[in-house]
């Protein structure tokens, strides 16, 4: 087999690890944590980093006004769908095309990847603005605006009592280096034509 | 001129501290020469934690509290043998059979000597077990909650003193009583105690894995007092040794009648041989009547039975399995060694200190060393038996701790000191004063195979001067000393709860990663536990009345009651729905009869009220839970006796429901 097939075929079966491992993952600490809370969120269902956190992440948010965290959403059901259909794409691309349908699942994945990124910055907007008019407790910007509680995409801020670090997990890591395997493999498959 | 006045005045002043450093006669310079790394040596920075646990009894407080050491800060005070109005213990419906004796409900106790249980001679730090005095009981605390979850009552027996110590496998937590008793008890003229009175001595097995206690056997010893008693261990396992006094059977005036004899006993029984006999159908199956009560930890609820048999037997149907060890004068502590090899009596009478040797001892059996037998049970050769003597150690011996390197430490409850000396040489090689009239003394593990010999922690009986004076009643205190050199070091002194009468104490990291942080809500099977708002509910049934009630921050539903009426008795079921550490809630009702609730993440707890008066009523979270405590509140509207107005329930004006 050629090294370019198999780096193609490595590339998008590891894919598959965001069917195990969380992609994502928000973690809160605050002096009353000393054990900070968190979620950990997969590609089918956001999960307690430790028992209960979700339920206690709730309860604190829930005096300012946030919803609950969804238990389910569209997404869950739509990302399983995407990265399956792209396993199946992918290892048809490494058995049946040649290097350049490489470079286009890439680019399929990379736009994907960011309409994904999107979506979860949409959600955040929405879970750290969208807060319900009874909440008990508001507080405002400097300005007069109402303070938004938005964990951020990639990094780490502070909210209020609150330090939340928003990092990729392993889930992340396996597409990342699945996706820069298929670039690879495009670029030794072109060395191999023109060999 | 006057700068020369100041500087020979600063010399003078400076030469007579520097005097009384040098002597080190005085009380308060010796101490101020050691106050600078004394201070270090306790100083447990703060969000550091302790490195020993220390469970110290309370004495006539009925209950067990927990220290910090060194620090000697107070974590906790486990609610045992007494009500606890803070923790509902004794007060709400689940916890009011765990003090049910064949009494009836008894809402105090007098709690003496804690002990942890062991592995092959070891503290394994899975349950204390702790002794009530008064109403003989023993009772079971679980290390992973800090809660007492078993108490079995003692029957035959009175003055549950020489309790509640634990055999190297935790096989039997033994309790012996130190006041005989007629037996079986009855109408009698005391002053026919001789030969009728009988000292029960219990041996309650306990389940290696549940923990679950059991009354195996009594063994009806002869009328005197059992006043202490400890495991053989090592070498020494399978046997138990109980300390004597008033083995002149006297019933009055005892402090004079009772310290006639030049030598008391210690009684050494060899529980395995009896243990043999009672499982091969010996003993007497003989009726009785005790209570057993059982906390359990997943239905959070008490239960209280009461037993009518036990099985007693009597020394003679056992030959050689019961030897007397002559001890002098009264002895009360007995100590036995962590090689299982010494047997320490403290004839608290006695100028001296004895150590018999168990090896010995086991020669004498074998060669029939017997000077004569009380009651049937031979009487060992004192001088066949004697390993050595501590001489002149001090007035008023009572008890002994190890340090694991060959040392021993005993209390001197009327010179107030306590005494270091050596194993073996029986020289004395420190003495150190206590404030005032030490009692017991505990090294974490000293009465176990593997003592932690880093400090002793002694248990004064006064204080008199030592603190802030608060009228005539004092407070009880402890004191600290650093056993690592060759001296002792006094560390510090620490106020305590009731009387702290004994401790147990184990290494903090024993017990720490085992602690629990909240009770699972999924495996809560409280009969009237409801876990989520949606299953909340008002119930009637005649002139009961049911609420299925869950709190979690910052509201409890339902929060709005009507329906109740005068007369009812309304049962308050609550449960935290919280599943975070550290976030339990309270609730009270103006007028309820009884004390608050304090209850845990995914914990169910009962209270009951019955409203005399007509009107609207409030009830609120008593444990400041979050920043809307005080928003956490109710109401219930009482209607007058027989009135139409319907049972109603509403949080925030719906019927209570789901999200």
């Amino acid at each position: 087999m050629k090294k370019s097939k198999l780096l193609m075929l490595i590339g998008t079966l590891l894919l598959l690890g965001l069917f195990v491992f969380p992609l994502w993952n928000i973690t809160l600490e605050a002096p009353q944590y000393p054990e900070p809370i968190g979620m950990d969120i997969y590609i089918t269902k956001i999960a307690d980093m430790n028992p209960h956190d979700i339920k206690n992440i709730n309860l604190m948010n829930h005096y300012v006004g946030m919803k609950d965290i969804p238990e389910h959403m569209i997404e869950f059901d739509i990302f399983p769908i995407v990265i399956g259909f792209m396993i199946v794409l992918g290892l048809l691309i490494a058995f049946k095309a040649n290097y350049k349908w490489y470079l286009f699942w890439f680019i399929l994945m990379t736009v994907l990847g960011i309409a994904g990124m999107y979506d979860f910055y949409l959600w955040e907007y929405d879970y750290g603005h969208n807060l319900s008019d009874k909440a008990a407790i508001k507080f405002t910007n400097a300005d007069g605006s109402p303070l938004a509680y938005q964990p951020p995409l990639f990094g780490t801020k502070t909210i209020l009592n609150f330090v939340a670090h928003s990092y990729p997990r392993t889930g992340a890591y396996f597409l990342f280096v699945g996706m820069v395997l298929t670039l690879v493999a495009f670029f030794i498959g072109k060395k191999e034509h023109q060999a | 001129m006057k700068t020369i006045l100041k500087s020979l005045l600063a010399i003078t002043v400076l030469s007579v501290v520097f005097t009384s450093c040098g002597n080190g006669g005085s009380k308060k310079g010796a101490q101020g020469a050691l106050s600078g790394s004394a201070a270090e040596k306790v100083y447990v920075a703060p969000g550091e934690h302790d490195e020993f646990y220390a469970f110290v009894s309370g004495g006539f407080s009925g209950q067990l509290a927990v220290y910090g050491l060194p620090s000697g800060r107070l974590f906790k005070v486990i609610p045992v043998f007494s009500v606890d109005a803070e923790k509902a213990y004794g007060f709400n419906e689940e916890t009011k059979p765990m003090l049910n004796t064949s009494h009836g409900f008894i809402p105090w106790d007098d709690s003496h000597h804690p002990d942890i249980s062991q592995t092959a001679g070891e503290l394994d730090g899975r349950w204390v077990f702790i002794n009530g005095n008064n109403t003989p009981r023993i009772a079971k605390i679980d290390l992973t909650t800090f809660e007492t979850t078993e108490i079995i009552e003692i029957p035959n027996s009175a003055g549950n003193h020489s309790s509640s110590f634990v055999t190297e496998n935790t096989e039997y937590v033994v309790a012996g009583t130190r006041f005989s008793v007629p037996y079986p008890q009855r109408d009698m003229p005391i002053e026919e105690y001789k030969g009728n009175f009988k000292g029960a001595l219990s041996f309650i097995s306990v389940d290696p894995e549940d923990g679950a206690m059991d009354l195996k056997f009594q063994i009806m010893m002869p009328g005197f007092n059992y006043d202490l008693s400890h495991p053989g261990r090592g070498k020494s396992h399978g046997w138990f040794f109980f300390t004597t006094y008033n083995t002149e059977e006297a019933n009055s005036l005892l402090e004079v009648n009772a310290s006639q004899n030049d030598k008391d006993f210690i009684a050494a029984i060899n529980w395995k041989k009896i243990e043999e006999y009672v499982n091969n159908g010996g003993g007497t199956k003989a009726p009785t009547r005790y209570a057993h009560n059982v906390y359990n930890e997943t239905t959070h609820t008490a239960t209280s039975t009461i037993k009518e048999e036990v099985v007693v037997v009597d020394p003679s149907e056992v030959p050689g399995a019961i030897y007397f060890l002559p001890t002098p004068k009264s002895p009360h502590g007995c100590d036995v060694d962590p090689s299982g090899e010494y047997i320490i009596g403290s004839g608290k009478l006695a100028a001296e200190l004895t150590a018999h040797s168990f090896t010995k001892m086991l020669a004498a059996i074998e060669g029939e060393k017997f000077d004569g037998e009380a009651y049937g049970i031979p009487i060992l050769k004192y001088d066949e038996i004697l390993a050595g003597a501590v001489k002149q150690p001090g007035l008023g011996p009572l008890h002994t701790e190890f340090d694991g390197q060959g040392n021993a430490y005993t209390t001197f409850f009327i010179s107030s000191e306590v005494v270091k000396w050596k194993l073996g040489t029986w020289e004395v090689v420190d003495r150190k004063p206590t404030y005032y009239s030490v009692g017991h003394l505990m090294i974490p593990g000293g009465n176990s195979r593997k003592p932690f010999g880093k400090y002793v922690l002694a248990m004064n009986k006064i204080t008199k001067d030592r603190y802030l004076p608060t009228g005539p009643e004092v407070t009880q205190s402890a004191q600290l000393y650093d056993i690592t050199g060759e001296k002792m070091e006094l560390l510090l002194d620490f106020p305590t709860i009731g009387e702290p009468h004994y401790a147990a104490g184990c290494p903090a990291d024993l017990l720490k990663p085992n602690s629990k942080k909240i009770f699972k809500l999924e495996e809560n099977e409280h009969e009237y536990a409801v876990k989520s708002e949606a299953e909340a509910k008002v119930v009637r049934d005649g002139n009961e009345v049911h609420i299925y009630m869950t709190m979690i921050r910052s509201h409890f539903a339902p929060d709005n009651i009507e329906g109740i009426q005068v007369g009812d008795k309304v049962y308050f079921h609550v449960t935290n729905l919280e599943q975070d550490y550290d976030v339990p809630h309270g609730i009270s009702m103006i007028g309820a009869n009884t004390s608050e609730l304090l209850i845990m993440p995914g914990q169910t707890e009962t209270f009951v009220w019955e409203p005399k008066q007509v009107g609207v009523w409030p009830f609120y979270c008593t444990d400041f839970c979050s920043a809307l405590h005080q928003e956490m509140q109710g109401y219930v509207r009482v209607s007058p006796k027989g009135s139409s107005v319907p049972i109603t329930y509403t949080l925030d004006g719906d019927a209570v429901d789901a999200e």
